[in-house]
């Protein structure tokens, strides 16, 4: 792990929040944008971890964050999975442009 | 004893707290209370009189107090003024209100609402007491509209019947127009004169009038204020409407508060503040005037109503009309006089028709008659009562109003010969009508046989006080009785001057009284005349009067095309400037504004997202940057 530079980590970091943001912001099935935002957080979990591990490996606190990002993700994504179920059987789609009851 | 006289006024309001607190359940309880503590301010008002009389007549003013509010350069003060003035209401007053309460035992005794009933008339004498012996301008207001809530208490007694409710309501509306200009001239004279004691006005007056400080038309402004005050509580022309109304109420409360008391504080509160009114001869002129105007205007309705109580209170207008004029015309005494005969027999008048009505339950005079026969009691004190009124000789009603027609022919306002033969005239009338109501209920052959055969005497109670108020309606001229003057030298204006009774004037009144009396009886007694011929051949004038002048009419005319007329505008401005423009306009522009921002809120999450890190990426650049 030496050999690879911190920018290295960086480069791919920023290059997988660009693709989860694009899911995030460009496609329009549910599940899809569902998927975009994992890809963010485990990210920004890279960030963490190639921080920590270039500025103090000995400090835990990026790592025990990455430990809380996934865990809630997973909670994320439960409750994420249920409300779009809830949609499908309300809408009978899961496609996000329909979904704009809350328009003013 | 006189400088605990503050318990005059204190007592019955004591009566009127425990009563209303504690003795509700107890009929018995509550009017004993209000006629023992009516007994005792009599007893004392009586004794205070004997004080008087032993004082030299120079030093016959007591007055004490203690501040009640303290507000720079202004003291408003609580007092005690006992003088000849004073003395003679407090007698009059807790006399008739004693012998009221007496009677009310037997005309209310089947009422439910028996003990607030008593609570209501100790309030009242509590409240006319307190403005009797008021010493400065702010208590005697304050007085002044406690006797007319009072007033509009007793009116509305049986509330629950529409006519009762409507006439205290008429009553107390009129009587705000009249105490408003009251009020400003109170709260003038507090501007002016910086006190509101009646002692220092007084000397203030007198002393500004003489080295040129006020000017006369000043001082007459403000009397002219206070008299609107008067008028509307005398119910002189043009605030008179409400008093006949005020016949709705129980028939002793008439007799107490509608025709020998209340009524007579504007005349008691124009003779307190004499010295404003003496200062100039143009509101002495407008008094005067104003006052012989309701005499005759109210005596010519007397002439055509059908109501014994309604006849009775025109009656009353007319002669609280000879009140005010002679007050107006310099008659101090004269009007003071005829306040206080003029208390004995109308508050028997009305307590006899009390009798009648508790006999034959009906007001209307053309449903009685005969009832000589069966009222052995009643209908004699209400003879002696009908002749004192209408002035013959030697009874209370002659002296007082023989003083009056002499006052007036002496006066030097402007033109007072039309005064004198309206005042003339007004007597004539007044006997005619009186005696046209005795003829009519207690003569004759009996109208309604069901109502005359169910017609038996009223009880001890009631005819007790009537006894009493017959004694007094024949003696209480004789204080005045030429070559004695004994009224006259205990209460007059300025310096006692010796009398000189002009028997040629008495025999004048004298003879147009018999007159009127024997032209009434020859329509209503001896029938030579038909009095329904005669009003069908007058038929306009008839109905003119019969109406009252429609001036009830013109009134209700006047608020419904002007008063609601510029309601209805004022309503349009409200409903399409105020609500519309101004009110609905705020709340237009909110919603608006929301709108316009609403447009923001798409409903796409991913609009939201995009904003979001958008704004981010913004942010970033701004910060790098």
């Amino acid at each position: 792990m030496n050999g690879i530079p911190l920018v290295h980590f960086l480069y791919l970091a920023a290059i997988l929040f660009g693709v989860g943001m694009f899911g995030v912001l460009a496609r329009k099935n549910a599940i899809s944008v569902l998927m975009g935002i994992e890809l963010m957080l485990n990210a920004v979990n890279i960030n963490y971890l190639a921080f920590a591990r270039y500025w103090n490996w000995n400090s835990l606190t990026g790592p025990v964050f990455v430990v809380f990002v996934i865990t809630i993700a997973a909670a994320e994504a439960a409750v994420a999975l249920a409300i779009i179920i809830s949609i499908y059987r309300h809408l009978r789609t899961a496609n996000v442009d329909d979904a704009h009851y809350l328009r003013g | 004893m006189i400088q605990y006289s503050w318990l005059i006024p204190a007592l019955p309001a004591l009566a009127y707290v425990f009563i209303v607190l504690f003795a509700k359940r107890s009929r018995v309880l509550s009017a004993g209370i209000s006629i023992a503590t009516m007994a005792f301010c009599f007893l004392f008002s009586v004794d205070i009189l004997f004080e008087l009389l032993k004082l030299d007549p120079a030093s016959r003013v007591i007055t004490f107090g203690a501040t009640w509010l303290q507000i720079s350069p202004w003291q408003a003060n609580v007092g005690v003024l006992i003088d000849p003035l004073s003395s003679n209401m407090l007698l009059v007053v807790t006399l008739i209100s004693l012998l009221v309460q007496i009677y009310s035992l037997g005309y209310m005794h089947e009422d439910e609402r028996f003990s607030v009933y008593y609570s209501y008339l100790s309030l009242f004498t509590s409240s006319m007491l307190l403005l009797v012996v008021s010493n400065n301008y702010l208590q005697i207001f304050v007085g002044w509209e406690l006797v007319g809530l009072c007033s509009y208490l007793l009116i509305g007694f049986w509330y629950f019947k529409p006519e009762a409710a409507n006439a205290a309501k008429k009553a107390f509306v009129v009587n705000r127009i009249g105490d408003m200009g009251f009020l400003m001239g109170v709260v003038t004279i507090g501007m002016v004169f910086q006190t509101f004691d009646f002692a220092q006005v007084k000397d203030l007056v007198t002393a500004g009038l003489a080295n040129g400080t006020y000017q006369t038309g000043y001082i007459a402004g403000i009397a002219l204020l206070l008299f609107c005050g008067a008028v509307g509580k005398s119910a002189q022309f043009p605030l008179h409407v409400w008093l006949p109304d005020a016949m709705e109420g129980p028939t002793p409360v008439s007799a107490l508060i509608h025709a020998a008391t209340m009524v007579a504080a504007g005349v008691f509160m124009v003779a307190r503040t004499y010295v404003l009114f003496s200062a100039d001869p143009v509101a002495m002129t407008v008094v005067a005037y104003i006052g012989c105007f309701t005499a005759l205007f109210a005596a010519t309705i007397a002439l055509a109503q059908d109501d014994i109580k309604r006849i009775l209170a025109y009656s009353t207008l007319s002669q609280l009309g000879y009140m005010v004029m002679s007050l107006g015309v310099g008659g101090y005494t004269s009007g003071m006089f005829h306040l206080t005969t003029h208390a004995c027999f109308k508050a028997l008048l009305f307590l006899g028709a009390g009798s009648v009505i508790h006999a034959v339950h009906n007001q209307d005079i053309w449903k009685m008659g005969g009832l000589w026969k069966k009222m052995y009691f009643t209908a004699p004190t209400f003879l002696i009562a009908t002749l004192a009124i209408s002035g013959i000789f030697p009874l209370a009603g002659f002296w007082s109003k023989d003083s009056i027609l002499d006052a007036v022919h002496e006066s030097s306002i402007p033109h007072h010969e039309i005064l004198y033969y309206s005042a003339v005239f007004t007597a004539f009338l007044t006997a005619f009508y009186m005696f046209r109501l005795f003829f009519v209920v207690f003569t004759g052959e009996p109208r309604d046989h069901h109502a005359y055969d169910h017609a038996h005497e009223s009880p001890l109670t009631m005819t007790g006080p009537l006894l009493l108020l017959a004694l007094l309606s024949i003696s209480v001229g004789w204080l005045n009785y030429p070559g004695f003057e004994g009224y006259t030298k205990f209460l007059h204006y300025g310096d006692y001057h010796e009398q000189v009774f002009n028997w040629p004037m008495a025999w004048v009144s004298l003879s147009i009284a018999v007159l009127g009396i024997l032209l009434s009886a020859s329509f209503y007694y001896w029938k030579v005349f038909s009095a329904a011929k005669t009003a069908e051949t007058f038929k306009p004038v008839y109905l003119l009067l019969k109406n009252k002048y429609y001036v009830d009419e013109f009134y209700s005319w006047i608020v419904d095309k002007f008063l609601f007329g510029l309601s209805t505008v004022l309503k349009w401005f409200d409903d399409n400037v105020v609500d519309d423009g101004m009110v609905d306009g705020t709340g237009w522009v909110a919603r608006k504004m929301g709108g316009l921002l609403s447009l923001t809120q798409t409903g796409y999450v991913q609009n939201y997202a995009l904003v979001v890190f958008g704004a981010v990426a913004v942010i970033f650049l701004l910060v790098s940057f």
